[in-house]
């Protein structure tokens, strides 16, 4: 069945990997922008819809979330799951690369692991072939 | 002096408060953590449900696939449960902190949905599959 990806579903999981963290990004910035919002400031909340890069955040993350809908369509969700961590990696490495940050060994070590669980899962069929799952696939157990 | 003069009563107390947030704490951590793995798993079941997009596209336009996706009950109970994890983890965070909660939820949250994918959706989480979801789980806790 559908055991290897198109160059369009790896277009896929790769929006699913950058807009995850782009998304929280822009986000985490604006609502810095927009100030601390908590019980009593709820009114901050709508003048946050005004904020350029909430919008963006809002946007990306409403990406993200459609990009991880079309990826399950047509793949496992243990074979997504890595490609939803590696979100953590690129943050790791945009924050190392572009901001200078200084990442510790331990988090070296994890940047390591999400990419080796990527490539044990990479390498494997991305839907599993079963005669129940099948009837599902075709819409009869809807 | 009046700091010290307070500390015996304070540490007579500390255990028991300690125990308690610390199941706070916990509970909280853990349904945070099934709320993102019964949305997780519920939408991966509903769009095995609504089949391959590309091809319901091809079919029945792009509007056509979105309606096949917003008509999907499963789908549907899914994002909404996703939608209160949202609004539960910003409770949960305000209750324990950021340095427990957040790596505790990634990982329990990434075993939970292989655990529940093997025996809710009947995926074949081979070995492979099992090391990934532990590299996950372990590189997330050691990235956060």
């Amino acid at each position: 069945m559908k055991h290897t990806l198109k160059p369009s579903q790896y277009a896929v999981l790769l929006s699913v990997i950058i807009t995850a963290p782009a998304g929280d990004a822009l986000l985490a910035r604006g609502m810095r922008q927009v100030g601390e919002v908590d019980l009593h400031h709820l009114g901050l909340l709508w003048h946050a819809l005004f904020n350029p890069y909430v919008d963006g955040g809002i946007l990306l993350l409403m990406g993200f979330f459609a990009a991880y809908t079309v990826a399950l369509s047509w793949a496992d969700l243990t074979f997504v799951m890595p490609a939803t961590a590696s979100s953590y990696v690129v943050i790791a490495l945009l924050g190392h690369f572009l901001l200078h940050e200084t990442l510790s060994p331990s988090r070296w070590a994890g940047v390591l692991l999400i990419v080796c669980a990527v490539g044990f899962v990479a390498g494997g069929p991305s839907r599993t072939e079963h005669p129940a799952l099948d009837a599902m696939d075709s819409g009869a157990a809807l | 002096m009046s700091l010290l003069a307070a500390s015996p009563p304070a540490m007579a107390t500390a255990p028991v408060f300690v125990a308690a947030s610390a199941l706070a704490a916990w509970s909280a951590i853990t349904f945070v953590s099934v709320l993102a793995i019964v949305g997780e798993v519920m939408i991966a079941a509903g769009m095995r449900q609504v089949g391959d997009l590309d091809e319901v596209r091809a079919q029945s336009g792009l509007p056509g696939a979105i309606r096949a996706v917003l008509t999907n009950a499963t789908f549907v109970i899914g994002a909404l449960c996703m939608a209160l994890n949202f609004f539960a983890m910003l409770f949960a965070l305000s209750m324990t902190q950021l340095s427990l909660a957040g790596p505790a939820i990634g990982a329990l949250t990434y075993v939970g949905n292989a655990v529940a994918a093997k025996f809710f959706l009947h995926e074949n989480v081979d070995h492979r599959r099992w090391l990934a979801t532990v590299f996950v789980a372990v590189g997330v806790v050691l990235l956060r």
